[in-house]
């Protein structure tokens, strides 16, 4: 459903079209075994905290999501109405999929889930986001992060 | 989520990405990523599928071994086809609205249509232990009465307070098509296609009917960024593809 091919041609022009930073190759890091690694949920799914405002178009910051907030209290804000969104009405998993990582640290499969996660709003240029990614670089290494998963929706 | 790869990684943090337009990974060479065939919205493939989503996540960690990237790996297992609609004769709504009892107006149809959901929009609360409806604050029938009133008149101010009359737009529809969702998806027979749902809120519900309608009334209104909203994050691209919207 996501083959560019199987949606309606204005939006699938519309992706074809969008404009992608031509951003080189980034040398990949090194780290320790999976089973040893500390593993962060940063998304661009417009997620967020009930407490918190939602996203706006053209917002460029993040927002934080503790490893313990309840279910019940994560909102999704995303701007666009062109993804579904009843996936994650019946399960937050399908784009933060929180549980699972806990239960790959209950096996062993990986060393442990970091007590913070973010997301950021996946309509907004990418490249605008530096500045706040940079900002979240402090953050994530002082939670001993060593493995981020990157999650779109 | 490609450049954030690229941003985090250069700082010495290993990152993986779950792709959904291979098109645009292609493009920015994030140093791992796992293309996975899901429909927008749906990246771990599955809800409510914890061995099918293990699988996608398993696979995508599995990348961060790799130090000789960019990587951009395929996913090759497909969502499984889900029981009603997918022989091709769509979902039907088991709910049957209740008959006008006279000459009824826009709003107060909306009403009885709302009225008619809430016990199965509760039942999906109640099974999921949450709700997305209630970015607005405000309860379904105060999103109703603004929504009906918006699509007879465009001077219709939203009733809400410290965010811009847009902000409060996009918040209140938002709500109301997330309650007809979630109503939806917890009546016996629906397949989990979202297609379906889509198919029906927008082609068959007066809660569609009126969104459309206000649609057509941001056209005339002053305010730049309600016409936009309205334009463009409103109707999914996929609705106005299927029903010609």
């Amino acid at each position: 459903m996501a083959r560019i091919e199987d949606l309606p041609p204005a939006f699938a022009e519309h992706l074809i079209n969008l404009p992608c930073a031509e951003m080189g190759e980034t040398p990949c890091v090194a780290g320790p075994p999976l089973a040893r690694r500390r593993v962060a949920i940063v998304s661009t799914a417009g997620l967020g905290r009930k407490s918190e405002g939602g996203f706006n178009p053209g917002d460029a910051d993040y927002r934080v999501i503790p490893a313990n907030l309840p279910a019940g209290d994560l909102t999704m804000s995303h701007i666009s109405v062109n993804y579904d969104r009843t996936g994650f009405q019946e399960d937050i998993n399908i784009a933060f999929p929180i549980d699972r990582l806990r239960e790959l640290a209950a096996a062993g499969e990986i060393g442990s889930v970091a007590d913070y996660h973010y997301s950021f709003m996946g309509a907004t240029d990418p490249t605008e986001m530096k500045a706040a990614v940079e900002s979240l670089i402090g953050p994530l290494k002082a939670d001993d992060v060593d493995a981020v998963v990157l999650i779109p929706v | 989520m490609s450049a954030i790869g690229h941003y985090l990684e250069a700082a010495g943090l290993p990152t993986v990405s779950i792709s959904l337009i291979r098109l645009h990974t292609e493009k920015m060479r994030p140093p791992r990523a796992l293309w996975v065939p899901y429909e927008l919205g749906r990246p771990l493939g599955v809800p409510n599928d914890p061995t099918f989503q293990v699988r996608v996540l398993k696979a995508a960690l599995a990348l961060l071994e790799h130090t000789d990237g960019p990587i951009l790996l395929d996913h090759a297992e497909d969502a499984p086809a889900r029981a009603a609609g997918d022989a091709g004769d769509g979902w039907v709504c088991p709910v049957s609205f209740p008959a006008p009892a006279g000459a009824e107006t826009p709003a107060a149809a909306l009403k009885r249509e709302i009225a008619s959901l809430k016990p199965w929009q509760a039942l999906a609360e109640e099974r999921r232990g949450r709700t997305t409806v209630g970015q607005s604050g405000l309860s379904i029938d105060a999103v109703a009465d603004y929504v009906a009133a918006f699509a007879a008149d465009e001077a219709t101010r939203p009733p809400l307070e410290g965010v811009t009359e847009a902000e409060a737009f996009k918040r209140l529809t938002d709500d109301l098509q997330a309650f007809y969702q979630e109503a939806a998806t917890a009546q016996p027979g629906h397949g989990g296609r979202h297609v379906d749902v889509l198919d029906w809120f927008w082609g068959q519900t007066q809660a569609g009917q009126l969104l459309l309608a206000c649609r057509e009334r941001a056209r005339d209104s002053g305010d730049t960024r309600l016409k936009f909203i309205a334009e463009r994050l409103l109707v999914p691209q996929l609705a106005r593809a299927r029903l010609d919207l």
